[in-house]
């Protein structure tokens, strides 16, 4: 059975797509059905749970961005809704 | 874990696993006798690289120290140095030099033979059939893995690599350090905007302010050449292929590194001092890359790809992995471990893993991989130091 998309740490806020996930479709993680909000094209990442506006994204294990809205369980993760921490914090541009 | 390697034991508690003659140019301008000899020898390799003659100060020395390093490399039974005669890089002192190991090594120049180089070709294949015979006297022994140096590297990436092979490839070396063995990590331009991370695995104060001045030193250098580096990372490329970050990009680099301590930078080929990870200077292009880990000791080399690389290194084996279907299909004959069940959802992180874990193995236990067995044996050297002849340009 083909998996949709990866976890790469279990301390991740987010998914990667392995295959093209269709709007409206019910995926299982973890116990809980997420339904996806949005089409998410492989290699794109979708939230696992609630992401409020100023908190962590989460991939790898590690901090890839700060939420610049607040992101539902399921919805697409881009640049539309989150932001470079290193850009912002560490090299303030 | 009881966990172990054939390999072949060197002189001052060093391990092989392989059991090559190197025949080493000082020069560029010896470089064609030098690959002569070597094809007339049994499992021998020549170091052809375009340097040797011309160079000053810092330049000449990291040439210095590369070259030594890959005649050092416990991969290399022994050594034929071969000089002209009249270049600034001396064969007799790089000689000395590797026969700090205390591994069979001699030298000679083409000038000092009558008949010239012919007459040198035969010279050289009479003393590198000595070193041959000598080599194969050798039995291969078990050793743990606390005698191996990991070199970790990644070529024609794509947005696949970062959720695929480099993953993979972390759980390995992590595993190798765990087991007491020492692991390197390359091609500093790819640990941008993860260095707050990188820091953070430091194992002191020390280390973490190197980290931090190295990659500030660079960008600093960029904004004084007024190269916007950081204003077009990631690339549209990258967006389009879901990476939204720059350190969502780099992570997916430096995942290959796992998350074992990091026990400080080294200098282009440089040995490490200790066991454990440890990060090296290089820009990243992927020869230059892996002739310094070779020079710096690693016997073998994981790589990973994405678009597709046939890329080795002559000292070190390279043990490829692809993360993309498409490549692992139309570059099989490149590929030793096919990453892409990842991404085809067929096997875990984990299952790779240990499919990438009997693969170093059965290389490190003699088993060709398909850089070696198709020759791919390139070898370039990163000159990174001042030169008297930088930005010298016509007006």
């Amino acid at each position: 059975m083909k998996n949709k998309y990866i976890v790469m740490n279990k301390d991740d806020n987010c998914a990667t797509a392995l295959v093209d996930i269709n709007k409206d479709e019910v995926i299982k993680y973890d116990n809980m059905n997420i339904k996806i909000n949005h089409s998410i094209t492989l290699g794109h990442k979708f939230a696992l749970n609630d992401i409020k506006t100023g908190d962590f994204v989460k991939k790898y294990g590690q901090t890839i961005g700060i939420a610049t809205e607040d992101i539902q369980k399921g919805d697409w993760i881009h640049t539309h809704n989150i932001m470079s921490q290193y850009l912002k914090e560490v090299l303030n541009l | 874990m009881n966990e172990e390697f054939m390999g072949y034991e060197r002189p001052k508690g060093k391990v092989g696993i392989r059991n090559k003659i190197a025949i080493i140019p000082s020069v560029v301008c010896v470089n064609h006798i030098a690959e002569q000899i070597a094809n007339k020898l049994d499992d021998a390799i020549a170091i052809r690289h375009p340097l040797g003659c011309g160079q000053f100060g810092p330049d000449y020395n990291n040439t210095f120290r590369t070259l030594v390093g890959l005649g050092s490399n416990p991969n290399i039974y022994g050594v034929v140095v071969i000089g002209l005669g009249c270049e600034n890089l001396k064969s007799r002192v790089l000689a000395k030099n590797i026969n700090r190991t205390k591994k069979p090594v001699e030298f000679f120049d083409v000038q000092d033979i009558k008949g010239g180089s012919t007459a040198a070709i035969e010279y050289g294949i009479k003393i590198g059939n000595h070193m041959r015979e000598e080599a194969n006297e050798l039995k291969k022994e078990p050793f743990d893995f606390s005698n191996l140096v990991l070199g970790l590297e990644c070529g024609g990436s794509d947005s696949i690599s970062g959720i695929s092979a480099n993953p993979a490839v972390g759980i390995i070396s992590d595993r190798v350090v765990e087991l007491g063995g020492t692991s390197i990590l390359p091609e500093f331009t790819e640990w941008i905007g993860t260095e707050h991370l990188l820091i953070e695995r430091a194992i002191n104060e020390n280390v973490a302010q190197k980290i931090h001045n190295t990659i500030t030193g660079f960008i600093e250098n960029l904004k004084g050449l007024g190269i916007d580096f950081l204003g077009v990372q990631p690339t549209p490329g990258n967006i389009d292929g879901g990476l939204s970050t720059i350190e969502e990009k780099s992570l997916g680099n430096i995942a290959k590194s796992g998350k074992s301590p990091i026990q400080g930078i080294l200098e282009y080929s440089e040995p490490p001092k200790t066991k454990g990870l440890w990060l090296m200077l290089e820009p990243g292009l992927d020869i230059e890359s892996m002739t310094g880990l070779a020079a710096a000791g690693a016997q073998v080399i994981l790589m990973t790809t994405g678009r597709g690389s046939p890329c080795g290194n002559p000292v070190a084996p390279v043990i490829k992995l692809c993360g993309n279907p498409k490549t692992s299909d139309w570059m099989a004959e490149n590929i030793d471990v096919d990453a892409s069940q990842i991404i085809k959802g067929e096997k875990t992180m984990e299952e790779l893993a240990e499919v990438l874990w009997l693969k170093l193995k059965k290389t490190l236990n003699g088993e060709q991989t398909q850089a070696e067995k198709l020759g791919f044996d390139d070898i370039a050297i990163w000159r990174n130091t001042a030169s008297p002849f930088q930005y010298m340009h016509c007006k």
